[in-house]
């Protein structure tokens, strides 16, 4: 038991107001201001006293109420969580949530962290492995003459044949394709690395971005960290054969650090920028930009 | 742990002036800290279970995309964002707000102290069984000398649990390579929607209990959550 009567200090003011309930309540400050409010030890429930060492005091019904108002007052913050429900401030609040999410993925990116990689026992077999266009499952690409044309930041722009891609080191590797609606598919994939292919290309090292535009209209872009990921591949074979039409023939971009509609089909054209003008065609929808896993 | 009771005395029915008529006591039960946090966490936890289930809409399933087998059809009447960019929209946005009401009530109830108002600890569980057959067997109802008894501590912190395994196993979702070895603790990307999924229906459980309760406890119990103080405390 420890009151403390602190007699005219703080008028209206309830025990504890302004202070850090901290379980142990020592200092409970008692406004006798009024004559009808009395501190009377007797009136205190005599096992609170005896098991917890509760102080006690007393205030009237009024101050009270204009405590309990005053407390209630201070949730005031709640409703500023109303602003994502008017209509003109919703889409830039969610817009600016989704932003901040892509900044802290970009911190959270580390080359060294790579994708599971997988037996070809747990790989899905190729007819079950999904195949999601945006629009057409084979634009018509002409394989024969086919070429991928490289602009921007680069020392060797040009068209570039399949045959030179594939004179890169070829990697192949089994990982997890996962798509932003929810399902994952484990694939066997096989290209250059993409960081090969800048090299080749004398990609300018500081530039932050890789745009490509696909044959069905499709764009995307990358973060040249991810870019430079070792798992990330200009991809030309699944399951050790050529890419078939539906799942992009004949070049594609496979990064299995990133969702599914990263991994762009029948690529045609490929940037290297320090500005980005195209994000992406999901990106302009709504979706994240980032989106590494 | 309980707070200071304090007197409310009525001025009505009062004969002297020196003579006080004591009509209820009060407790200042929840903090400034506790009380925010549990608000804006409401609003969260309401958006983020709305927009995740607009999320399974687009694959209400766990198995394999090819053949598709789907688990149960959510209503989009229930759901938050209209489509699944702009559930994600909407996901990835109040997440942050639920984790930091998260993050902050954790530190609050630590560094306060106040955190044994809540924490079930094994020195709660001899007082279990009287309070379950009290609740659910019309047994007598037991002393209690604190806020919250033994079984709802026990809720209270399943609950605190709950919340945070729904952020881990969103993680794993979220970033499966970048924080791999938590995926791998709980099976892998594919098992972490599952565990997601399953620690949301978790969380709705003990709301519904929490409403539940709530009801059965009456108003001065509610508002002691929007002000602070409760009148009348049973202890």
């Amino acid at each position: 038991m420890n009151d403390q009567e602190m007699s005219g200090e703080k008028p209206g003011v309830a025990a504890n107001d302004g202070k850090t309930y901290s379980g142990e309540i020592d200092d409970v400050e008692v406004d006798d201001q009024k004559d009808n409010v009395k501190v009377d030890d007797k009136k205190v429930d005599e096992a609170n006293v005896a098991e917890k060492e509760i102080a006690a005091s007393a205030m009237d019904e009024k101050k009270f109420r204009l405590v309990s108002r005053r407390e209630l007052l201070k949730l005031a913050p709640v409703l500023a969580l109303g602003a994502f429900a008017i209509p003109g401030l919703q889409e830039g609040l969610l817009k600016k949530g989704l932003g901040f999410s892509d900044w802290v993925s970009a911190r959270l990116f580390r080359s060294e962290h790579r994708a599971t990689t997988f037996e070809n026992a747990d790989v899905a077999p190729f007819d079950k492995f999904p195949i999601n266009g945006y629009d057409v499952d084979d634009p018509g690409v002409d394989l024969e003459n086919w070429k991928l044309t490289v602009s921007g930041a680069v020392k060797k722009p040009g068209r570039y044949t399949l045959a030179q891609v594939q004179a890169l080191p070829g990697i192949r590797q089994n990982t997890r394709h996962v798509c932003v609606e929810g399902w994952d598919v484990i694939g066997r994939f096989g290209g250059a690395r993409l960081s090969d292919f800048l090299t080749m290309i004398g990609a300018d090292p500081t530039a932050k971005y890789i745009t490509v535009n696909c044959a069905d209209d499709y764009y995307e872009s990358l973060d040249m960290a991810t870019a430079l990921h070792p798992q990330t591949l200009l991809c030309y074979e699944m399951y050790d054969q050529p890419l078939t039409r539906e799942h992009g023939a004949p070049l594609r971009l496979q990064a299995p650090t990133k969702v599914g509609y990263k991994q762009a089909k029948y690529l045609m054209e490929l940037k290297v920028t320090h500005v980005l003008d195209k994000v992406g065609y999901w990106e302009d929808q709504g979706y994240s930009w980032f989106y590494g896993l | 742990m309980s707070g200071a009771v304090i007197e409310i005395i009525q001025e009505k029915g009062k004969e002297k002036d020196s003579d006080p008529i004591v009509v209820a006591r009060a407790a200042y039960e929840h903090p400034l800290v506790v009380r925010l946090c549990h608000w804006i966490n409401t609003v969260a936890l309401f958006v983020m279970v709305g927009s995740g289930l607009q999320i399974f809409r687009a694959f209400p399933s766990f198995g394999a995309k090819i053949p598709q087998k789907d688990l149960l059809h959510w209503p989009k009447a229930f759901a938050i964002g209209g489509w699944l960019g702009g559930a994600l929209q909407w996901h990835l946005t109040f997440m942050w707000i639920y984790i930091a009401t998260g993050v902050l009530y954790l530190g609050y109830q630590l560094f306060s102290g106040n955190y044994r108002q809540v924490l079930f600890t094994h020195r709660d569980i001899p007082g279990v069984w009287p309070m379950v057959k009290h609740y659910f067997f019309f047994g007598p109802k037991p002393v209690v000398r604190e806020s919250y008894n033994p079984l709802q501590k026990q809720a209270y912190t399943s609950a605190i649990g709950l919340g945070i395994l729904s952020v881990l196993t969103g993680l794993c979702i979220w970033k499966p390579i970048q924080f791999s070895w938590l995926a791998w603790m709980i099976g892998g990307f594919h098992y972490a929607r599952i565990w997601h999924f399953a620690v949301m229906w978790a969380i709705l459980f003990f709301v519904l209990g929490h409403l539940v309760m709530v009801i059965l406890h009456g108003w001065e119990n509610f508002v002691s959550m929007l002000t602070g103080w409760k009148k009348d405390p049973e202890y």
